[in-house]
């Protein structure tokens, strides 16, 4: 029998177990997606769903449902509801559970995605008003091998996350900020991470992950 | 999450002034006009607001940029807070308005939130964001000027039935500038200056500004008239990021020879609407710029305040930001 301490131990698993961790772990991934979605379902329905009876189109002159969402470099069609926020269609219609949700009032920042290089609360901004624009998640921030993006990388090798609800966001804004100020001082990084909350407090942590990715980029 | 959802509407988005003039007037009092939509949607999400149609500017291209005129600079209300903030036109000539602009909520919020939106938000008073029954939601009686209601952010000036304050930064930025607000419907085009632009409860309990149905802001001009002064803009809040001014201060000044040649100050979160300080101003002009002036037109700023049970702070506070505006400018 295995010695039960090699799991707490911090050691890397034996190349034997590692195909076996990584399916589990997308499996496990995969079954909560999919119970998140069949709940969805279930519980906002009569919100979600209400608009797609028939004879309920558009009222002249009002958005079209359908429309083409350019997300992470791909075109995405997307049926989109006129009160939809674009962190519902990156979750819920999109499958990008990348991006959070929690306040859902422009008051968090875990929802943070950018658009054409500026950061913007995706809970904050209603789908339809995207328009052409680029959208970028963090799930877009990968290789095309599914290597992790440096700024990532830099998130990982400072601990900046703790429990990591609020990384994604945190990770988008320093995306933009580095785009538009590759050495910024800590200072601006901290302005520029100011609209992210980190329940767990992890800021300075997150800082030390932004000066890091800044001199890696 | 349900309660999250937004309740059903329908969205236009024209893409021009002329067409949204022309939903507005033709979906009257379902309508709702948003810009960044910052404040409008957490109104939506919270269901004390439900129009069933909701007019989106953002399209509108004449509404946006900024452009340098004969008499001074035009903004268009598309324009966002972190446009304001980071233009070097503003801040060499204009740097009050960009001072304010940098501690308007988040970067987020500023990136996407309007000049036009941060002006014309409603209020921050919690009973009535909570959808309560309140005289500002057409109700008849006021539930934060209580003995035991929560009113430490409310006003000190000018309540009638109604306690709200002001919560943009911006707008006493604009007030010292001596902005003028131009206004567009269907008859045409009024140009209100920004002072005259709010308004408080005694006008209209029921909104902040003096637009009406079937109006747009469509630009805010700044005359040069203060390009170049001395400026001063202080805000405190409770937190540094997304937070609503406890009591904020703008101050604009000519300083010859140490002297206060001409000088205008205005606060928020003190009254429904940007507050002049006229005594303390009067105390200003013509005085040294000095210790001795700033204490005495500090003085005189909480003159005739009214404060309720949990916001005497502000007085001190208000008083401590006027005299700042002079000294530290």
């Amino acid at each position: 029998m295995k010695d039960p301490t090699t799991f707490f131990s911090g050691s890397s698993p034996t190349e034997a177990d590692e195909p076996q961790l990584t399916r589990c772990r997308s499996s496990r991934r995969a079954f909560i997606k999919g119970v998140i979605a069949s709940g969805a379902v279930a519980a906002s329905s009569a919100y979600f769903l209400s608009g797609c009876t028939p004879g309920e189109g558009p009222a002249a002159g009002s958005v079209e449902r359908l429309i083409s969402l350019h997300i992470n470099g791909k075109i995405r069609r997307v049926d989109v509801l006129p009160n939809e926020t674009l962190a519902m269609t990156l979750r819920y219609k999109l499958g990008l559970t990348g991006t959070k949700l929690a306040c859902d009032r422009g008051e968090c920042g875990a929802c943070t995605v950018v658009i054409d290089g500026v950061t913007h609360y995706s809970c904050s901004t209603l789908t339809h008003t995207v328009g052409a624009r680029s959208v970028r998640t963090i799930e877009g921030l990968q290789g095309p091998d599914g290597e992790l993006h440096p700024i990532q990388q830099a998130f990982i090798d400072e601990l900046g996350p703790q429990c990591g609800f609020c990384t994604p966001g945190q990770i988008m804004s320093t995306v933009a900020l580095l785009e538009k100020n590759p050495r910024p001082t800590r200072e601006e990084a901290r302005r520029a991470l100011s609209g992210n909350l980190c329940r767990c407090g992890a800021y300075d942590h997150y800082l030390n992950s932004v000066m890091r990715a800044a001199e890696v980029i | 999450m349900a309660k999250d959802m937004m309740t059903r509407f329908e969205l236009y988005r024209p893409a021009d002034i002329a067409g949204a003039l022309d939903l507005v007037d033709k979906l009257g009092s379902d309508g709702w006009l948003i810009a960044g939509g910052q404040d409008s949607l957490d109104w939506f999400k919270d269901r004390a607001k439900r129009p069933t149609a909701v007019v989106d500017l953002s399209r509108i291209e004449s509404m946006r940029g900024m452009r340098e005129t004969e008499d001074g600079l035009e903004i268009g209300a598309l324009v966002t807070v972190t446009e304001i903030e980071e233009s070097t036109l503003i801040q060499n000539f204009y740097g009050v308005l960009a001072d304010a602009a940098s501690r308007v909520a988040s970067p987020q919020i500023r990136n996407v939130g309007t000049i036009g939106g941060n002006v014309c938000q409603d209020t921050r008073c919690w009973y009535y964001r909570s959808g309560l029954d309140c005289y500002r939601a057409g109700g008849s009686t006021c539930y934060a000027d209580t003995p035991e209601a929560m009113n430490r952010e409310h006003c000190l000036f000018g309540a009638d039935r109604c306690v709200a304050v002001s919560p943009s930064d911006l707008a006493p930025a604009l007030v010292v500038l001596d902005a003028s607000m131009v206004i567009q419907s269907k008859d045409g085009e009024r140009i209100v200056s920004a002072e005259a632009f709010f308004i408080g409860p005694d006008v209209d309990i029921e909104r902040m500004t003096v637009i009406g149905p079937g109006e747009i802001l469509t630009t805010i001009r700044i005359p040069n008239t203060w390009s170049g002064a001395t400026f001063y803009f202080e805000k405190v809040a409770d937190r540094n990021t997304w937070d609503f001014a406890l009591v904020n201060v703008a101050a604009a000044m000519r300083v010859e020879n140490d002297v206060i040649q001409d000088i205008r100050i205005a606060c928020g979160g003190v009254e429904c609407v940007p507050r002049r300080m006229t005594v303390a101003e009067d105390i200003a002009k013509g005085s040294a710029k000095d210790e001795e002036t700033a204490k005495l037109a500090g003085g005189s700023a909480a003159r005739g305040a009214v404060p309720l049970n949990y916001n005497h702070f502000k007085i001190t506070l208000l008083e401590n930001l006027v005299m700042r505006a002079i000294r530290d400018s």
